[in-house]
């Protein structure tokens, strides 16, 4: 084989494989890209129904329970405009709590109760989860009406 | 006072790295030998204060200065010792601190063990890392000095981050950045290569030991994190895909493609300007790498964009170290000749196949990584790239790559006969299909496990089999003690490497394939059932830490009548951060580990529990560590120190020079 077809050969072969890595990529992304929505998105019903997303906010004040299995709990997330019930089976993260920022993926089952399977809560006292902030921040601009967002933001 | 003595000391350090980064690179230029004697008295000298500023700090950190600022937000007179120590890197900025005192350490190494190498090619090298210093050192003071005070002094710290309270805090960011730290030098060697004029194998070869040696470090960093993750986050996970890790998988994956490309420069002159290629972008990964974990940019892009000062400094900073050194190697490589022919079929061409797979990995793990940035910075929605996407992609671009890690080695160079690998492959390939069929026939194991356990088979048989062959070699009657010292060090490292990544596969594709896992809801006296372990809850009490409180729990582990392990997991609340923290028990075995964490009590006495049973976890982790053993070794191979004296005695007897570059084709 001359040394230009074997060039051309393994030029074309590259050129495939990266075809196919692109191609790969591009079918995984359009898969499993996971969208994030605030309970207003959500309760207004811009959320897919089938798919898994993220959803963030706060965690209500009081709204946190356990059920009668001891494993589950649903409490309910809002970003000050409205809220959607989160059921979770499992043990939460170390640093969720009531009236701290929390992001739950999951999937919404009937009009209104999104059941979570994986639940993240902020890392330290420091942040919270820039979606969740992301989340009130929207509320709160979209209300006009500053301060009213509990905790400051940053 | 000896804060300020600190940055006094860093001031001094920039000072020499000016004159490390300018003077012996135009003495270089020029032929100026007073000038390129300078670099390696400037790289001595800045390493000296770099590291008095770095002892500054730990002072601090130890003597519990609470007039420093960043002691203060990292540190706390209540943590003990090896952790206030552990806290110089807790925060931003000791971290960039812990980078320059890395690459001070590697620039004075470059200048201890190249004493054979052409004064000129020592000092452009060195040259190239003074710069790179300039940058890092000007950002630290300019924007983040670890030694601001904070007056009048605070009567104590906010405390280190409890999730970074642990061992795996002392040793993991310091080793990751040998690592990524020690890409520099592959950079700095190719980019002197380039001002010269002259990628060459001897090029290659002063490049090889360092590039192996930083990338083991990178590999023993990335296994000390995971591992880590895996006790200490409290739920098993080891590995996220998250934007932190990938950060620094990247820069593993392309310096992977560059242990092996270097290998075809040294051995066969060709594959050049490739190679000098992958040498930039290993370091500007590990470039970006810093700028994601440390400008803020993953915390909230918008927060970045609205403090700019460090992410755009080291933002800026990035674009003209990549672009510089693209431009450069645009301007240069065009004129490098091609080097070594080889067929078809070759180990140059299988090699070739391995660098476009790394480097198409790496790519992908690009994209899912700064999509989402990009998207959210130009406000274009929020998203986020999880494990399915990468795991979705990385499958199906590991499958050819394990399987020419197998053939490779049995491969020629030059041109080899498609005929006769077939023929050995046919055990290999015969024994990673039966192994398969035993997995799905006896333990009914899925299609994806099957695959996977053929992959280690045959990755690991085909090693062997190279291994054998070679020490096969040997005249008959060679003692087996001669025959196992005959192989260098470079081709035992190879084998180990190898051998590793089978290692690794196996028991990433039992502990993803067959863990299991449950939650309960127990009191004491309770029990947990989890295939044929039963998890009891024997007892809880109360445990006094040197800065938390723990409730501190007893599990008695019995399968059918036998006891296996008592594991005692925790749930500990640190003091200053009021922040609860879940420690979770391990049992580690050969063949599976036991994992309990504790969630939250409830009111009635009743706490939520996780046990679970993860086969084959440690091989995982012996896997990798196989691998960096073999980076390491490969990197002491005699022959670097070897050839360097051999050219050396061809110098002083006045031995004709190497051919230059651009000869050597003709040659050929």
């Amino acid at each position: 084989m001359k040394a230009r077809h074997k060039r051309f050969t393994l030029l074309a072969a590259g050129l495939g494989a990266l075809a196919l890595a692109a191609w790969l990529v591009l079918a995984a992304f359009q898969k499993n890209l996971v969208f994030f929505f605030t309970p207003t998105q959500v309760v207004r019903g811009e959320a897919p129904q089938q798919r898994s997303f993220r959803v963030g906010g706060m965690v209500e004040t009081g709204s946190l329970a356990r059920q009668a299995d001891g494993i589950t709990v649903s409490f309910m997330v809002t970003d000050t405009a409205q809220r959607l019930r989160v059921d979770y089976r499992g043990a939460l993260p170390d640093l969720f709590k009531e009236g701290k920022g929390v992001v739950a993926q999951g999937k919404l089952t009937s009009e209104r109760v999104f059941v979570a399977d994986e639940v993240l809560a902020k890392h330290d006292e420091n942040y919270m989860p820039p979606d969740a902030a992301y989340a009130l921040e929207k509320a709160k601009a979209s209300r006009g009406a500053p301060g009213q967002a509990g905790e400051p933001l940053k | 006072m000896i804060p300020e003595l600190g940055t006094f000391a860093l001031v001094l350090a920039l000072c020499l790295a000016c004159v490390q980064g300018t003077l012996p690179l135009v003495g270089a230029f020029r032929g100026n030998a007073r000038w390129i004697g300078l670099a390696r008295r400037a790289a001595v000298g800045q390493c000296v204060f770099v590291t008095l500023g770095f002892g500054a700090l730990v002072h601090a950190f130890v003597g519990n200065d609470f007039s420093v600022s960043y002691v203060v937000a990292n540190s706390n007179s209540h943590l003990p010792v090896h952790f206030r120590i552990a806290g110089v890197w807790g925060g931003h900025e000791g971290s960039v601190l812990l980078w320059i005192q890395m690459l001070a350490l590697w620039t004075v190494a470059v200048a201890a063990f190249s004493r054979q190498l052409p004064a000129a090619v020592v000092a452009r090298v060195l040259g190239v890392m003074g710069l790179v210093s300039i940058g890092f050192l000007c950002f630290l003071l300019f924007t983040s000095n670890p030694f601001d005070r904070t007056l009048p002094a605070a009567a104590d710290g906010r405390d280190l981050n409890p999730l970074l309270q642990d061992l795996g805090m002392i040793s993991h960011p310091p080793i990751l950045y040998m690592g990524y730290v020690g890409f520099s030098v592959a950079f700095a060697f190719a980019i002197a290569a380039l001002l010269e004029g002259r990628l060459d194998a001897a090029w290659a070869r002063w490049t090889r030991p360092w590039t192996l040696l930083a990338w083991s470090f990178l590999t023993l960093g990335i296994f000390l994190g995971s591992s880590w993750a895996y006790y200490e986050l409290g739920w098993g996970g080891w590995w996220f895909w998250d934007a932190v890790e990938n950060a620094s998988f990247m820069p593993w994956l392309v310096g992977t493609a560059l242990i092996h490309s270097l290998s075809v420069t040294e051995k066969r002159d060709t594959f050049k300007n490739w190679t000098a290629l992958l040498a930039i972008l290993v370091f500007s990964l590990s470039l970006l790498g810093t700028f994601l974990v440390r400008s803020g940019v993953l915390t909230s892009v918008h927060a970045f964009a609205s403090d700019p000062r460090r992410g755009l400094t080291i933002l800026i900073f990035l674009g003209v170290v990549i672009g510089g050194a693209l431009t450069l190697y645009a301007w240069r490589a065009p004129t490098v000749g091609l080097g070594g022919r080889f067929a078809l079929f070759s180990r140059e061409s299988l090699l070739m196949v391995n660098n476009v797979i790394l480097a198409a990995a790496a790519g992908t793990v690009l994209l899912g990584t700064l999509y989402p940035l990009v998207l959210d910075a130009f406000e274009l929605g929020k998203i986020s790239v999880g494990p399915p996407y990468f795991e979705a992609v990385f499958v199906p671009l590991m499958v050819p790559l394990l399987l020419l890690a197998g053939v490779g080695p049995l491969v020629a160079w030059k041109q080899a006969s498609v005929a006769g690998v077939l023929r050995r492959l046919r055990w290999i390939a015969a024994g990673a299909l039966l192994f398969a069929a035993v997995a799905l026939g006896v333990l009914k194991t899925s299609w994806m496990v099957a695959l996977g356990l053929a992959l280690a088979a045959w990755l690991l048989l085909g090693t062997a089999f190279e291994l054998a062959k070679r020490l096969r070699r040997q005249p008959a009657g060679t003692t087996w003690r001669a025959r196992l010292a005959s192989p260098p060090l470079g081709y035992w490292g190879m084998i180990l490497a190898h051998a590793g990544a089978a290692v690794f596969v196996l028991g990433v594709t039992l502990v993803k394939g067959l863990e299991s896992a449950s939650d309960h809801s127990l009191r004491v006296g309770d029990s947990a059932t989890l295939g044929d372990y039963r998890f009891s809850f024997a007892e809880l009490r109360r445990v006094d830490g040197a800065n938390y409180i723990a409730a501190r729990a007893r599990f008695d582990v019995t399968r059918g009548d036998a006891p296996v392990a008592t594991l005692y997991p925790e749930k500990r609340f640190y003091v200053v951060q009021q922040m609860p923290m879940t420690e979770a028990a391990i049992d580690r075995g050969l063949f599976r580990d036991l994992y309990v964490s504790l969630g939250e009590a409830g009111k009635d006495g009743a706490w939520v529990v996780r046990v679970q049973r993860k086969p084959f976890m440690g091989w995982v982790w012996a896997g990798v560590l196989l691998i960096a053993l073999g980076g390491a070794l490969a990197a002491a191979d005699r022959r670097y120190r070897a050839s360097a004296r051999r050219m050396n005695r061809a110098l002083a007897t006045g031995a004709p020079a190497p051919l230059p570059s651009f000869v050597v084709p003709l040659v050929n």
